[in-house]
This record gives C-alpha cells, sequence and structure tokens, in this order.
C-alpha cells in the first residue's frame, strides 16, 4: 500500500532524513519510532505530499508523491501533530468543509460525517465550537477530520501526545478499530505506544532507519544478540560454516553488496564478544577484512532515547471505567 | 471551480463569524456618509450661490460635485480598511497550522489562492453595496445620472481588486496578522505616493509615466463616467500580478 523509497530531505547542509525506506502492506498499522527529532515529522510530510523530498521518492497505492500528487492527496488522511482545525467553526462545520475539500461528492457529505461523527465518538459536540472543546476532543476531531473521505491511508503525527491517560486509551482503542479497513502508519516516540497499537515498527533515528521489524522480534533480538556487520573484499568465497562454527556465534546473515564485496550481519550471544575470534577467522581464511562494526549499538542507543514508561497509562487502562467517561 | 467555491464560502463563513466584518462596514459606513454629507452641503450652499446669481450660470453638475469628490475620499478610506480585511487570508491559516489542512486535501495552490480572494472580493462588494443607499436617497429628492454612478461602482470594485490581492500577497508572506497589514499598507501608500509625485513633477514624461502608474488617476476615469480598456488592463493586470505573486509565495513556501 505503501512504499517508501530510499527517500532523503535536506536543509541545507543538515540531513533531516536520509535514505529512508520502508513499506506497509494494506491493513497493517505501523509505527514510526524514533526520538524527538528523528525524522519522523519530516518523513510524513513528504508522504503526504505537503512538502517535496530532496531524494528518493513514495508510492501509496501505486500513485507516485512526484507524479501524481492529486491522486495520493485523495487517498491519503492526515494528522499533524497539531490538529488543523478552525476554533470559530462548530465540529459539523468544519467537517464537512474538509470532507467537500477532499472531494467526497456533495450528495454523500451527509453521509461521511455521520460515520466520522459516530466513528470518534463526537455526536454529543457536533455542534460545539471546536475552540471550546479539550484537548482530547480535539485530538478526535483530527482523527474524524482525517478519515472523513474513507481514505486507504490515514497518517497520524503523534496522535496520543499532550492527552491525559484516559484520552490516550480512547484514542489507540479508536485508532486500533480503524486498521484492517485502512493502511496506518502513526509517528510516536512511546514504545508501549507502538507494542500496544502496532504489528510492524520502523525504528528511525537521526534520520536513518535503524531496524524495521514486528515490536515482538525486535525487543527480543535486543534483549537476545549482540550484531556485528563485516565486509569483506571476497564475498563469494566466504564460507558460513566457518563462521557459524565460532563459539557464541548464533546466526549469518548475508546482505546485498557491491563490486564482488561481501556484507554479512553476524548475531552473537548477549555479553558475548565475538569480535576478535572473528577478525582472526577471516583474516586467515585470506576473504580481505574491509570493516566490522557493532550494530545493536545504534539499535539500543534508540530504545535508550525512547520513552518506555507511560505513567499513569497502565494503572487507567486496569481501572474501570466507572466515572462516566466516554468509552470508546 | 467546486473547489474555490467550498473555500470561499469557509472564508466568507470565517469573516462572518467574526466581528471584523461588521466593525469594518460600520466604521467605513460612518466615514463615507459623515464625507458624503458633508459634500451635500458644499453643494446646496454653492447651488443657492448659483441661484442668486442670475445671469451667468456656472456648470453645476451634481455628479461631478457631489459624487466624484465622495468615490476620491472613499478610496482613501479604503486603502486604510482593506488591509485589515485580507490580513488573516494566509497569516492565520498558518498560525493554526491548518495551512496543512489545505496543502494536503487534493486542491491546487490556484484555487486556494483564488478561493481566498472571491471570498473577501464578494465581502468588499457587499461593503460598497451598502452605499449604494447615498445615491438612493438622494435620488428621491432630485435627478441623479446613474450611468456613470455605475461607472463609479465598476472602477471602485476593480480598484479594490487591486488593493485585496496585495493584501493577499503581504498575508501569504507572514504567519503575522499586524506585519501583513502593515506590508500592504505599505505597498497601497506607495502607490498612492506615486499618484501625489505625478502632479508635483516637472518633467512631463516622467509626470506621464507616475500619474499612468497611480490607482487613484485610474479610478477617476471611472468615477467620471468613463471606462477605458486602459483603465480595465491597469487594474485587472495588477489584481492579477497580486493573485500570481501570491502562488508563487505559497508555493515556494512548501520548499522550505
Amino acid at each position: 500500500m505503501i512504499e517508501v523509497m530510499h527517500l532523503g530531505k535536506r536543509y541545507g547542509e543538515t540531513a533531516a532524513i536520509d535514505d529512508v525506506s520502508f513499506t506497509v502492506a494494506k491493513g497493517e498499522i505501523l509505527a514510526f519510532l524514533g526520538p524527538n527529532g528523528a525524522g519522523k515529522t519530516t518523513t510524513m510530510r513528504i508522504l503526504t505530499c505537503f512538502m517535496p523530498a530532496t531524494s528518493g521518492t513514495a508510492k501509496v497505492s501505486g500513485f507516485d508523491i512526484f507524479e501524481s500528487p492529486m491522486e495520493v492527496k485523495r487517498r491519503i488522511g492526515y494528522l499533524p501533530e497539531n490538529p488543523p482545525v478552525y476554533p470559530e467553526m462548530t465540529v459539523s462545520e468544519y467537517l464537512q468543509f474538509v470532507a467537500k475539500i477532499k472531494g467526497v461528492p456533495h450528495k454523500k457529505v451527509g453521509a461521511a460525517l455521520a460515520s466520522a461523527l459516530e466513528k470518534c465518538n463526537l455526536g454529543d459536540v457536533a455542534r460545539r465550537l471546536i475552540g471550546n472543546l479539550s484537548r482530547g476532543f480535539r485530538q478526535r476531531v483530527g482523527l474524524a477530520q482525517a478519515m472523513i473521505h474513507n481514505p486507504d491511508v490515514l497518517i497520524l503525527d503523534e496522535p496520543t501526545v499532550g492527552l491525559d491517560p484516559k484520552q490516550i486509551i480512547e484514542i489507540r482503542e479508536l485508532i486500533k478499530g480503524l486498521g484492517g479497513e485502512h493502511t496506518i502508519v502513526l509517528s510516536t516516540h512511546i514504545l508501549p505506544e507502538a507494542t500496544a497499537v502496532c504489528q510492524k515498527v520502523v525504528i528511525i533515528n537521526r534520520g536513518r532507519v535503524v531496524a524495521v521489524d514486528s515490536q515482538e522480534r525486535l525487543s527480543a533480538q535486543l534483549r537476545r544478540s549482540e550484531k556485528l556487520s563485516v565486509r569483506v573484499r571476497r564475498g563469494e568465497a566466504v564460507d558460513p560454516q566457518k563462521i557459524l562454527s565460532i563459539d557464541g556465534v548464533q546466526q549469518i546473515l548475508p546482505q546485498p553488496a557491491v563490486d564482488g564485496e561481501g556484507v554479512f550481519i553476524i548475531e552473537s550471544e548477549l555479553g558475548r564478544d565475538v569480535r576478535e575470534e572473528l577478525a582472526k577467522r577471516v583474516v586467515e581464511s585470506g576473504w580481505g577484512l574491509l570493516e566490522m562494526k557493532p550494530l545493536a549499538i545504534s539499535l539500543e542507543e534508540v530504545f535508550l532515547q525512547l520513552t518506555t514508561e507511560e505513567k499513569g497509562v497502565e494503572e487507567a487502562a486496569a481501572a474501570p471505567v466507572a466515572d462516566g467517561g466516554v468509552a470508546v | 471551480m467546486r473547489n474555490i467555491l467550498t473555500l470561499a464560502e469557509k472564508e466568507l463563513k470565517l469573516y462572518f463569524i467574526s466581528p471584523i466584518a461588521y466593525v469594518l462596514a460600520m466604521v467605513f459606513l460612518m466615514v463615507s456618509d459623515y464625507l458624503f454629507h458633508s459634500q451635500v452641503f458644499f453643494y446646496s450652499t454653492l447651488s443657492s450661490q448659483a441661484m442668486r446669481a442670475q445671469g451667468n450660470l456656472p456648470q453645476i453638475n451634481l455628479h461631478e460635485i457631489l459624487f466624484r469628490p465622495t468615490f476620491l475620499n472613499m478610496s482613501v478610506i479604503l486603502l486604510l480598511i482593506m488591509p485589515l480585511l485580507t490580513m488573516r487570508l494566509f497569516a492565520e491559516e498558518k498560525k493554526g497550522r491548518t495551512t496543512e489542512l489545505l496543502m494536503t486535501s487534493p486542491l491546487t495552490i490556484t484555487e486556494i489562492v483564488l478561493g481566498k480572494f472571491l471570498a473577501v472580493w464578494f465581502l468588499y462588494a457587499l461593503l460598497l453595496g451598502l452605499t449604494l443607499h447615498l445615491p438612493l436617497m438622494l435620488s428621491h429628492v432630485t435627478y441623479v445620472a446613474w450611468k456613470p454612478l455605475i461607472a463609479s461602482y465598476v472602477g471602485l470594485l476593480l480598484m479594490g481588486g487591486v488593493f485585496l490581492s496585495i493584501g493577499l500577497f503581504a498575508s501569504s508572506l507572514t504567519e503575522n496578522q499586524i506585519v501583513a497589514a502593515v506590508i500592504s499598507f505599505g505597498i497601497l501608500i506607495g502607490f498612492w505616493l506615486i499618484g501625489m509625485t505625478a502632479q508635483t513633477v516637472s518633467d512631463s514624461s516622467v509626470g506621464e509615466v507616475f500619474s499612468y502608474l497611480s490607482l487613484i488617476d485610474h479610478l477617476d476615469n471611472f468615477v467620471k463616467g468613463m471606462i477605458n480598456t486602459r483603465d480595465l488592463t491597469y487594474f485587472i493586470s495588477l489584481t492579477i500580478l497580486g493573485l500570481f505573486l501570491t502562488h508563487r509565495v505559497v508555493e515556494s513556501q512548501r520548499w522550505k
């Protein structure tokens, strides 16, 4: 549904994102996980055709973001970090306006409005001014705005930031409910959020994708193994058995490389340094060691910067909704 | 076209929700009615003098003596209030982060710019329409020449288009409404000063260039009852220039 290919964005000398690639399948919920300033918003803004990339491209529902931006825009619902609402309008006036500019046919605007109000549980506040609504309701108006034209893809930038724990749970349930029907990309810097809502996680740090995987496998890897990337001159000559026979090595994964060189990712037991032995083997076998660097470090570094605990949310999730709050 | 109308409708709604349209309309009508009123007094003294001076009756033309100064004065008031109408158009969207909504919707920048321009132009036409009570009132007591009046209103509408497209351009430059208003004041007063300079320049060819650039001189032709292609071209091309520059600014902001 979404294919991102080598996307890059530079602001003068500094690169906001660099060579970002990933894909999202139809109906999947993908979390874009990374610390603040990692390039999450930039990537999302490029995907929604809000700003152009300086290199690379992306396809949404098969349409290229540069060649057919109008088609892409028709198929995307976008919730920026601050919901783009007009405080002077009422909720239903605003949603009707959005439906019209998103290309919903005039006759269907009423139906689209009704279904968005219902899905986001906004029926009670439909006639209130957006400016008078609480932050949580405003966020829901933002969500309703993103899905009013029933887009294939929903892009949500930090949808739970600034909400109180109860509102966070409501919004997450809402997003989960939307998955399957819509393909969803959401960004977050909160680790449990990715776990709670998403099937797949793209971890991004300093503008680069550090890992793409399912949340469970990522954390499993993080706990169980250390990763080394090894580059050798003569890739064909490499015999995986020789490396696997090193004490502690669990797995060897060949990576794409150029000019006959070989790049391998070698996973080893946690807490066991195999670098010395590995270097010896490679050199003795005459494969031509060019480079060896630990990989897991960067992943760990990212995880260290992420928010891994959410005070209040767990308790609120455990406690029954008894205070008359709106349960979604 | 549908998108342009949707956008224009939204802008008009926002104008009428906020007090700005009502306050500006009230101030504009109060000032222009006062100016008209004093002009009527001047006219009545003039005509009673003329009645006493029997024989050589000077040419007293109602349109020339009453309406022409009123409309020219009105254009100066418009110059002062129009930037206040246009200042919010883009600046507010940027401040409220709603630009992201517009730019990620399937709308072209031309549609966004035209939607905003048509909305504010329509609002201006309504404002101008309210001043029609002046000639209507007068037509109960005397003969009013409607044809030059129609030409005057056409001129005012077109000149307003220039004011508004310049204001729209200023608003696209910044996210601060006050700054937007000050920029458009600056540009419009610049045009006004060009007209004043034209009258004082001794070199006739330079003066001619200046007077061609002056907004008021072109408006004056309409107010006299003439609709020239020269003046039409001037107003329309300046409006298009303003809209084109706005389009470029909005487009370029995507790249920053």
